[in-house]
């Protein structure tokens, strides 16, 4: 089955993570009984763990009587749901139309180079993730990316680089 | 003597140009040293590309501030608050005289955004003040009867903004029409099409309108609850929409009779489209439906449902309040009204516009955007979106309503204007919406699916310098065939891009396939880099930076480009200081 395959191979790539599914009794409580909730729920685990785990999944169906493979057919349909982790830093190209013609693409391959991951990867060291997104809807700062919630506007490719070295020496300056 | 007001606009254009910053920045000040003015907030008033905004209304008139930072809200504070001392260089805009931008607002006129810019959203009492919420009180007190205020939209001329333009009262009508205990109204503001933010800055700027015309729709629908399907992409539309819903019914304007609630869009492009949308309420995969049955007979949760987007709902009240003559003053014959469009690409004045329909694409580049940056020519507007289409310069003077538009092979869409100049490809353009639309196809026709991907590939070809000859009729034919066979809008106009550049822009789409040539040199494997001898001073920097090691050269000597090695990834260009490297 090609979601057992898929988790699997997730799972390999971060060994020693356990899911507590316990906190996931709120959102249980909250939706349980009522319909159309595949969507919301799906979003509120997300925001949880940042991702959705397998046992998520799992428990999720079990306890709110959803069907796993509408689940994950839900999940893999939108653009927002992640099956596998996330670096602490997304940052988000945007490649909407205006900033594809002010060459946002030189943004994103300036940033696959730099942190060496394709489009949609995480970084080695789980910092960074990098995402292209349809629209970020700044369109008069184009072209546009944004880490957290701050957006970086009328960038180069050599700006982003800039951009994405500071946040390195910063984080290496807190304490562990 | 008035106080005066200072008001920073935090839209999310604002807030990513630094907003937020000068607001705390204002904020910190006026504690500090008991400054004796009022501090308020307020959204996008459309001038994207002067943001942040910064108003200061006092007794002798009101200025507009704009490319606020800091350190100049810090000279606004001392020099005009404190002294009365305008500064002068900052302003963007003032009632007392004429500056180069006063001509971006004169020419608007504003009725959807009646209130985006001049209001604080996150203040219902703002919204009162300007006459909101009055509609509906009237409807109530008179017990209008929902057919007058079917028949007022009706004979307003409003049609769909959202992109189809079918006629808004009529679409009532027939959910009006259709008995049941349960109905809703849905507010689709799942604007997906890549370079467009009306329905963002509205629901940011003014939410309270859209609420106040989904309530009157379910009054005129006799619905009996609401729906807003908002993409998660807009945090801050969904905080404040949150925010106007829980002030909505602590007056009552909403509760017990029709209440509304908000669903969060997960990311998907076919979700704009009405029984994907439906599907995607009800908490499964976004895919269309066949359609008869319609939402207004069969929608969601298998009731009737009437569904408007974002920026129709904004309309309502004023024209409950104006009139259905009032507002069929503006526009043309068949398309009444105004229009909100959000200017960008290659343009001066980028930002969120609304115009009376009829006003030519020229008016609205050149009158309004203030034309195209540099020296550039100006090229085409796109139109629409990902759905939409090219109209070239020399169609320019095309009046902007439903009709004219089709006319061109574009389609008004939700009102996304892109404008292009000379170094933007056609080509290019074309296998960048594809690859959007290939990608968001939900899959179920399989000439959608399967059809944009055989398109998407035929242009990247072309893009690559691999075209064939044959290729822009393959092109043609196949999106004869996917507009005929899909069952949704995102299929039936998902070649209109193609469709149109090779319309208008044949002669692009030869010079790839025959010359192997981007005449825009925009294709940048088409594009071949060479040293200019007489710039090359052999600093080595370009053939340092080589990824491929196609530059050779000594240390003072001119270098030489390996056109076989050389991939044409441009990092020389880039990296030259001295001009030496040509691009032909």
């Amino acid at each position: 089955m090609r979601v057992e395959r898929i988790i699997n191979k997730r799972q390999e790539l971060v060994p020693g993570q356990n899911t507590d599914t316990g906190l996931l009794d709120g959102v249980i409580r909250k939706y349980s009984g009522k319909r159309g909730i595949m969507i919301p729920v799906l979003q509120e685990t997300q925001k949880i763990y940042g991702y959705l785990p397998r046992e998520t999944f799992l428990r999720l169906s079990e306890e709110l009587g959803l069907n796993l493979s509408d689940m994950y057919g839900v999940a893999t349909f939108y653009a927002q749901f992640r099956l596998s982790p996330v670096g602490r830093h997304i940052i988000r190209v945007c490649h909407g139309t205006a900033c594809h013609v002010q060459n946002a693409q030189g943004i994103t391959d300036a940033l696959e180079e730099t942190l060496k991951v394709a489009d949609g990867g995480t970084t080695d060291d789980g910092m960074f993730t990098l995402e292209s997104v349809a629209c970020l809807g700044c369109c008069s700062l184009a072209p546009v990316m944004m880490i957290g919630d701050e957006t970086y506007g009328k960038l180069t490719g050599k700006e982003a680089v800039k951009v994405i070295k500071n946040i390195r020496i910063k984080e290496k300056k807190l304490p562990i | 003597m008035g106080q005066t007001r200072v008001i920073v606009g935090l839209g999310s254009c604002g807030l990513a140009a630094g907003a937020g910053k000068v607001y705390e920045k204002i904020r910190s000040l006026k504690e500090a040293e008991d400054l004796d003015f009022k501090l308020s907030k307020t959204s996008c008033s459309g001038m994207c590309y002067r943001e942040p905004l910064v108003e200061v209304v006092d007794e002798t008139g009101w200025y507009l501030y704009g490319g606020i930072n800091e350190d100049i809200a810090v000279e606004l504070l001392n020099s005009h608050v404190a002294n009365n001392n305008p500064v002068k260089e900052h302003i963007v805009c003032t009632d007392l005289y004429d500056t180069p931008d006063s001509r971006f607002f004169r020419q608007q006129v504003k009725i959807a955004l009646r209130n985006c810019g001049r209001i604080d959203p996150e203040n219902i009492m703002e919204y009162e003040a300007r006459g909101g919420y009055e509609a509906l009180k009237r409807i109530i007190d008179e017990n209008t009867d929902p057919r007058s205020i079917i028949r007022e939209v009706t004979d307003s001329g409003l049609r769909g903004r959202g992109g189809g333009g079918f006629p808004t009262g009529l679409k009532w009508k027939y959910t009006f029409n259709h008995k049941s205990t349960e109905k809703y109204v849905i507010c689709n503001a799942d604007e997906g099409d890549p370079g467009a933010f009306m329905d963002r800055s509205l629901l940011e700027g003014d939410p309270h309108s859209v609420l106040e015309g989904m309530i009157i729709a379910g009054l005129a629908t006799e619905a009996t609850s609401g729906v807003i399907y908002c993409r998660a992409e807009y945090p801050l539309a969904l905080k404040r929409l949150d925010i106007a819903i829980r002030q909505a019914r602590e007056r009552n304007y909403l509760g017990k009779d029709f209440d509304i609630s908000v669903k969060e869009g997960a990311g998907a492009f076919v979700c704009g489209e009405e029984t994907a949308l439906i599907s995607s309420v009800e908490g499964y995969r976004g895919m269309p439906a066949k359609r008869p049955p319609f939402p207004a007979e069969s929608g969601l949760w298998k009731k009737p449902t009437n569904i408007n987007n974002v920026e129709t709902f904004a309309n309502i009240p004023w024209i409950m309040r104006q009139g259905a003559a009032e507002y069929a003053r503006y526009g043309t014959e068949k398309s009444r009204g105004t229009k909100v469009f959000a200017l960008a690409g290659k343009i001066r004045h980028g930002g969120l516009v609304e115009v009376p329909m009829g006003i030519t694409i020229k008016d609205i580049v050149f009158g309004l955007g203030g034309g195209i940056p540099g020296d550039k020519t100006f090229k085409a507007v796109q139109l629409g979106g990902p759905s939409g289409g090219c109209i070239p310069a020399w169609l320019a003077d095309t009046p902007v309503d439903y009709e004219s538009v089709n006319a061109t092979g574009a389609i008004m869409g939700s009102g996304g204007l892109v404008v292009m100049d000379e170094t933007t490809c056609m080509v290019d353009i074309a296998r960048f919406f594809l690859d959007f639309t290939a990608r968001e196809s939900c899959g179920k026709c399989t000439f959608c699916r399967i059809g944009t991907m055989r398109m998407l590939e035929i242009l990247v070809r072309i893009t690559e310098g691999s075209g064939r000859e044959e290729d822009i009729a393959i092109l043609e034919d196949l999106a004869g065939q996917i507009k005929e066979s899909s069952l949704c809008g995102l299929g039936q106009t998902a070649p209109n891009p193609v469709i149109t550049t090779i319309r208008y822009f044949r002669d692009e789409y030869e010079a790839h396939i025959n010359q192997k040539r981007c005449p825009a040199k925009a294709c940048k494997k088409l594009l071949r880099y060479e040293v200019d001898e007489s710039n090359c001073t052999g600093c080595t920097v370009c053939a340092r930076n080589c990824p491929v090691s196609a530059i050779s050269g000594e240390r003072k000597e001119i270098h030489y480009i390996d056109q076989d090695i050389c991939t044409r990834c441009g990092i020389c260009y880039l990296k030259c200081r001295f001009d030496a490297i040509m691009v032909t």
